[in-house]
């Protein structure tokens, strides 16, 4: 396995939603700087929007404004968001819309020209190909992207990131990447819980499966703080499929149980949460199966249906093709999936501050992998990777030309050996089997989907103890391909994940997230639990420290942040 | 497995230096064997169809595992910039084609 030394400006690490925007913003911030891209599998189709979408769900339509859309983010999230980041969100948002548009993403329109609305905050897009314009932009900037380049840790010099050790699949490579500052973008983690499907539809499921957690694992073991895992995202699918249900939910699709009851009208306040709890709970009290019922829908009207799903999810499409019945009436069986850890749809991630910096100097954060703003999705992806790339290209700004002539022979040394000790290890487990155990774990004692998502004190102590008894385990893996080492290293980065998810949901001892964190030992949720539940993990003794941090209001970031907000959304361009 | 590579229609991309499928998998999961382009990793295919999509000779179809009560429906997807066409073939003979874009 040979070594590559690669030094650039601008290091992002994952060639998805938030990773493009960055990288193309930042090109255009300093048409100068040597921006590069490492995305491990190829940034044409990776990551989330590798089928397409057919949505945009964090859009401002006439009539809402980024006030009422940390109204509405901070009420569906039972309170405790971070005001700043959700609202600088807030205020990007139709404006990366547009820009996409101008890179070729098609938008649908109504009657007079305006984007069609499918909800306040939802507009329709035909996305099948989003991924390709996105790399098209990207390529165009002229940013260097390695393809095929798996990160696997940070380089952490005197405290502070300067690049990242990966591998080169293609080209059987461990590549030391030196870079004056980096911006993560890996996504979330899936794969943490057994998942929905079983045997060789294991990883038919609606996240990717390879998200897992990578972002998030390299900054655990560099010891940056990370916040709220406690908020799992669990999201209603269709069954089987794991499809999303907005297209049907938006086809008149009713949300019954099994006797045709529109079951969410027993419930006083609907948040997404309670869509998949109350789901829960109809199914736990005998009342299931549950569905979403479009009842008799016109073949023109199911055909436009299938349409717009095959260009996210044709699986679907393909269920209805295999079915033997002719279909008039479309009823679709929806269920919960396993628990994911995102930063996208719930707030799961690096702390970060309002420039998106983390707490690691050197190193920014963008997308799903960046926590505090729950219900970003793309677009919100989007604007945290341009202003990531700013805060990035004015850091590289203020260094050194000789920045990078760092001595970290020794880091190389260590990490070079770690890689090959588990290629030279003949004799030990392959991850496959590591990965089945870790997510039995998880499954049992830290409330998977078979465990209505439930969770309580003595069985997630249980899970800490297993975690770890694995954790020892996992120094035994084998790989005999650099392909191979990707599966070990995607399982130590779930098993870092789970460990530090644990300490969350142990931690917080209140029901917030109904469904997503549910203690069944503390069933209320209570005033004094607004505050958010961070940690560090200390990287020489592995140690996991709480770190508790107040919530504040958006005025209140305004008085106490170093800077005043308006002069931020002045320089951001927000 | 939910996708089949058809071997006597994959050429192995020649005109390319990587076999477009393998290329373009997100989850790498897909590498060329001698000649031909095999599915390396069938259980954890994530059926996203970018491989069906990408090759150049139309040798891939998805298709649900008995595991989530496939009845052995194929898809294959033509695209060009103007549209696409989905191609469901189904076991009986039958063929369902929608269009796109």
């Amino acid at each position: 396995m040979k070594k590559k030394i690669i030094k650039t400006d601008l290091l992002v690490i994952g060639g998805g939603a938030a990773g493009s925007y960055a990288a193309v913003t930042a090109r255009r911030e300093d048409p100068e700087l040597d921006i590069t891209v490492v995305e491990k599998a190829h940034i044409e189709r990776s990551g989330c929007l590798a089928a397409g979408i057919n949505a945009i769900n964090a859009y401002l339509n006439p009539g809402e404004t980024p006030e009422s859309y940390l109204h509405y983010v901070k009420n569906d999230s039972y309170g405790l968001v971070r005001d700043d980041l959700v609202y600088s969100i807030g205020r990007g948002l139709n404006k990366v819309t547009r820009e996409v548009e101008d890179w070729g993403l098609k938008i649908l329109k109504d009657e007079d020209g305006d984007y069609l609305k499918r909800s306040s905050r939802s507009i329709k897009i035909e996305g099948e190909n989003f991924k390709e314009i996105l790399a098209a932009e990207v390529e165009r900037s002229g940013v260097q992207v390695l393809n095929k380049t798996a990160a696997l840790n940070y380089i952490k010099k005197d405290g502070r990131v300067c690049g990242v050790f990966a591998l080169n699949l293609k080209e059987d490579k461990f590549c030391v990447i030196k870079a004056k500052a980096v911006i993560c973008a890996t996504g979330g983690a899936a794969g943490i819980y057994e998942p929905n499907n079983s045997g060789q539809a294991k990883h038919k499921m609606w996240y990717p499966p390879f998200n897992t957690g990578a972002g998030y694992a390299m900054g655990i073991r560099a010891g940056a703080e990370m916040t709220t895992f406690e908020m799992r995202f669990v999201a209603l699918r269709v069954k089987d499929v794991i499809a999303p249900t907005g297209s049907f939910a938006f086809a008149g699709g009713r949300q019954v149980n099994e006797q045709g009851e529109e079951y969410l009208k027993k419930y006083r306040r609907i948040t997404t949460a309670m869509r998949l709890y109350a789901t829960v709970r109809e199914n736990k009290e005998g009342r299931g199966p549950c569905y979403l019922d479009l009842g008799h829908l016109e073949a023109e009207k199911k055909e436009k249906l299938a349409q717009s799903l095959l260009g996210m999810c044709p699986g679907i499409v393909l269920k209805w093709e295999d079915s033997q019945s002719g279909l008039s009436e479309l009823k679709v069986e929806i269920e919960g999936t396993e628990p994911y850890i995102v930063g996208g749809h719930c707030q799961s991630g690096y702390w970060i501050g309002l420039d998106r910096s983390t707490s690691l100097p050197g190193l920014f954060a963008a997308g799903d992998v960046a926590g505090g703003a729950p219900k970003k999705y793309v677009t919100g992806a989007f604007v945290e990777g341009e202003i990531a790339a700013k805060s990035a290209v004015k850091e590289i700004r203020g260094l050194a030309d000789d920045f990078l002539n760092l001595n970290i022979s020794e880091l190389i040394t260590n990490e070079y050996q770690r890689v090959k000790s588990v290629l030279d290890n003949s004799e030990g487990v392959e991850a496959v089997r590591l990965e089945e155990k870790l997510q039995q774990i998880m499954e049992h004692y830290a409330g998977g989907r078979s465990q209505d998502y439930e969770l309580e004190a003595s069985k997630l102590k249980q899970a800490r103890i297993k975690l770890k008894e694995l954790k020892a385990e996992s120094r035994n893996l084998k790989a005999e391909s650099l392909r191979d080492f990707l599966a070990v290293q995607e399982l130590l980065e779930r098993i870092d994940v789970a460990e530090v998810l644990i300490e969350h949901l142990l931690y917080r001892e209140e029901t917030r997230w109904p469904g997503y964190q549910s203690r069944v030992d503390f069933p209320e949720r209570k005033k004094e639990w607004r505050k958010f539940v961070n940690s560090r993990q200390n990287p020489a003794s592995g140690e996991i420290q709480i770190v508790e941090r107040e919530y504040k209001s958006l005025d209140e970031y305004a008085a106490f942040a170093d800077r005043c907000q308006e002069d931020f959304y002045l320089e951001y361009n927000l | 497995m939910a996708i089949k590579i058809d071997q006597s229609i994959c050429d192995g991309c020649p005109d390319y230096q990587d076999g477009r499928c393998e290329r373009i998998c997100p989850g790498n999961l897909i590498a060329k064997e001698g000649e031909k382009a095999e599915m390396k990793r069938p259980a954890e295919c994530w059926d996203c169809a970018a491989c069906v999509k990408a090759c150049p000779r139309n040798a891939i179809s998805l298709y649900l595992p008995e595991e989530v009560g496939g009845q052995g429906t194929k898809l294959k997807v033509q695209q060009n910039k103007k549209r696409s066409l989905w191609i469901f073939d189904k076991k009986g003979g039958s063929r369902k084609i929608y269009k796109t874009g």
